[in-house]
């Protein structure tokens, strides 16, 4: 499976390299001479100058705000769902017996894989915000009420509903590499006194590690280039502040944020035409898939270590 | 001619006993009245009893699927794995049931060693396979782990072999040093017993030759009980041998009489080929 990684790699330098090429020539030929130069060189500095700062509607902070906002709500998102799913999948796999139940539970995973992303988007809406985020403003902010704190799409919300969409990707992954373990793994451990406990961390999860960061890409490759229930949930096409600050506690979870595939979305439908609009929202596109690129890889480069670490297919 | 057996055998049982000394105690283990039940199998085992003696090498022979393994599983209580397995019986371990549910299943595990029929090591370097058992008894002092794990790998034979590679991944061993490596790995936590599952019968004849010395060696220190298809090594490396069929014991007696001997015409069936 090096191939996978490093063609992934390769294709994300060649993303990196073009976008470096296309913003170096705008800063050539559009920063330099913004005055006088042809009306193209014009429409390539004002998309320049709105990737620095945005269009007209949009913050000073240009794109940038979008893609703090995409990579903190992924980032949140995978800190949740990566142990969630693990122990959702060592629960099937290893503590629970066989029964109808797990079946149930098992086919009910499966299916989820399968739901529209945007019915997540209104579920998260209706439970996450409207029934535990009401709560705890109730519990915890009723002097700040009728505004609400958590009771209102935010960072968290979003992370969480996408938590929600790829958690069946995490279990299913995981949980399949742990069933293609060889069973006198398990028996070599508990004959050895451990418990399953023991077992589990030990032995197991290390040598299905790569099928767990597996998961975890597919997760995060999901969840970082999904807009439509974020729509609903926390992205906004304006958020005056970043949801991080360099201030405890770093991170504003309640905040509504910024997002490039929302901003995609926007562009395209909302934003005034002329200037450039379709090379903008391009040049944004471009951005995304390097940012959902970077990501992925990141995760990807990491299974790799992780393979040769415990240099998995040596054992079949 | 049995009553004589039956004489020597227990002689044989009482110098084993006087040999060991009081340096280590390798325990007899008492099997009485054991049933045992699979969903597919109701009669997987059919009140077996037993007493494997202290210190000495006991092989488990018989025909496939006559129970034999399942039985040596009875010993550590591996067959608790098994969904809906289910058992009657008692197996004594120095006055304690091994069968009890009261019996704290992992401390048992550490008195009771188990070798397994295909090599199976973790895919992690020779040492920390060797440290694992160890590891997880709560030593994690390196020096002492250190001294461990040459002792274990020296009393596998196997010392020589990977001294120099302690690092390298255990699968990168060959079959045959895998399979000391496990017992390696057994030994490790200084088992009283230790169960052998078929432990030479995915090796080439040299590598087997090689555990079939080791079982040698290993007898002064441990119960050792081995269960095998190969009458030879049954007859090689044993000194007490328990036939089984259809989930029963058949016979029960010195390696030398069960194969020059037997009471029973379907031991001398088995021993001489002619079923099985």
């Amino acid at each position: 499976m090096l191939w996978l990684t490093s063609s992934m790699a390769l294709i994300s330098v060649m993303l990196l390299l073009a976008l470096i090429l296309l913003l170096g020539w705008l800063a050539v030929s559009g920063g330099a001479n913004s005055g006088q130069a042809a009306e193209a060189g014009d429409q390539w500095a004002s998309i320049f100058f709105m990737l620095q700062h945005g269009p007209a509607p949009y913050n000073d902070e240009g794109i940038f705000a979008a893609i703090v906002g995409t990579v903190t709500v992924t980032l949140l998102m995978t800190i949740i769902v990566s142990p969630l799913g693990v122990i959702v999948a060592i629960y099937l796999n290893v503590y629970a017996r066989d029964t109808w139940y797990t079946e149930l539970i098992r086919v009910g995973i499966h299916n989820l894989a399968g739901v529209p992303s945007i019915i997540y988007g209104v579920f998260g809406l209706g439970f996450f915000i409207y029934v535990i985020g009401g709560q705890i403003d109730q519990w915890f902010f009723s002097a700040a009420l009728p505004r609400a704190t958590f009771g209102t799409p935010g960072l968290l919300w979003a992370a969480v509903t996408l938590v929600l969409l790829t958690l069946p990707t995490v279990i299913v992954a995981t949980e399949e590499g742990l069933a293609r373990l060889p069973p006198s793994l398990r028996d070599g451990s508990l004959a050895l006194g451990a418990t399953r406990f023991e077992m589990t961390f030990g032995v197991l999860l290390p040598a299905g590690m790569s099928s767990v960061v597996t998961g975890i890409v597919l997760a995060i490759a999901r969840a970082a280039g999904e807009v439509a229930p974020l729509m609903l949930v926390g992205a906004v096409k304006y958020a005056p502040t970043l949801p991080l600050s360099s201030d405890a506690p770093f991170i504003q979870l309640e905040q509504k944020f910024m997002h490039l595939g929302f901003l995609v979305y926007d562009l395209t439908l909302h934003a005034p035409s002329g200037d450039g609009r379709i090379a903008l929202i391009a040049s944004i596109a471009l951005v995304l898939v390097f940012v959902v690129m970077s990501l992925t890889t990141f995760a990807a480069v990491l299974r790799g270590r992780f393979r040769m670490q415990y240099a998995q297919e040596a054992l079949f | 001619m049995s009553e004589s057996g039956d004489g020597k055998r227990d002689a044989f049982i009482e110098a084993s006993r006087v040999s060991l000394g009081s340096e280590r105690r390798a325990p007899e283990l008492d099997v009485q009245a054991v049933s045992l039940s699979y969903p597919a199998n109701d009669h997987a085992l059919q009140d077996v009893s037993l007493k494997i003696p202290g210190g000495r090498v006991t092989a488990v022979i018989g025909p496939s699927g006559c129970g034999k393994s399942t039985l040596l599983r009875c010993f550590n209580r591996m067959n608790d794995t098994i969904d809906g397995c289910k058992y009657t019986g008692s197996i004594l371990l120095d006055g304690m049931d091994v069968l009890s549910g009261k019996t704290d299943v992992t401390e048992l595990r550490r008195r009771v060693g188990m070798v397994f029929q295909r090599p199976n090591p973790f895919p992690k370097s020779v040492y920390d396979n060797v440290a694992y058992g160890p590891r997880l008894g709560g030593i994690s002092s390196r020096r002492q782990l250190d001294e461990i794990v040459e002792n274990a790998l020296r009393a596998a034979a196997l010392w020589d072999e990977v001294k120099d590679r302690l690092d390298a991944m255990a699968v990168t061993l060959s079959l045959g040093q895998q399979q000391r490596l496990v017992i390696a790995r057994a030994i490790a936590v200084e088992p009283e017993v230790l169960l052998l599952d078929e432990p030479a019968s995915s090796l080439d004849p040299i590598s087997t030759l090689r555990i079939e010395e080791l079982i040698y060696e290993l007898k002064t220190d441990y119960t050792i009980i081995i269960v095998t298809h190969n009458m030879q090594q049954a007859g090689r490396v044993s000194d007490f041998t328990a036939f089984m069929n259809a989930g029963k014991l058949v016979e029960f007696n010195t390696t030398d009489r069960i194969f020059t001997n037997p009471v029973e015409r379907a031991t001398e069936d088995y021993i001489t080929g002619r079923v099985g």
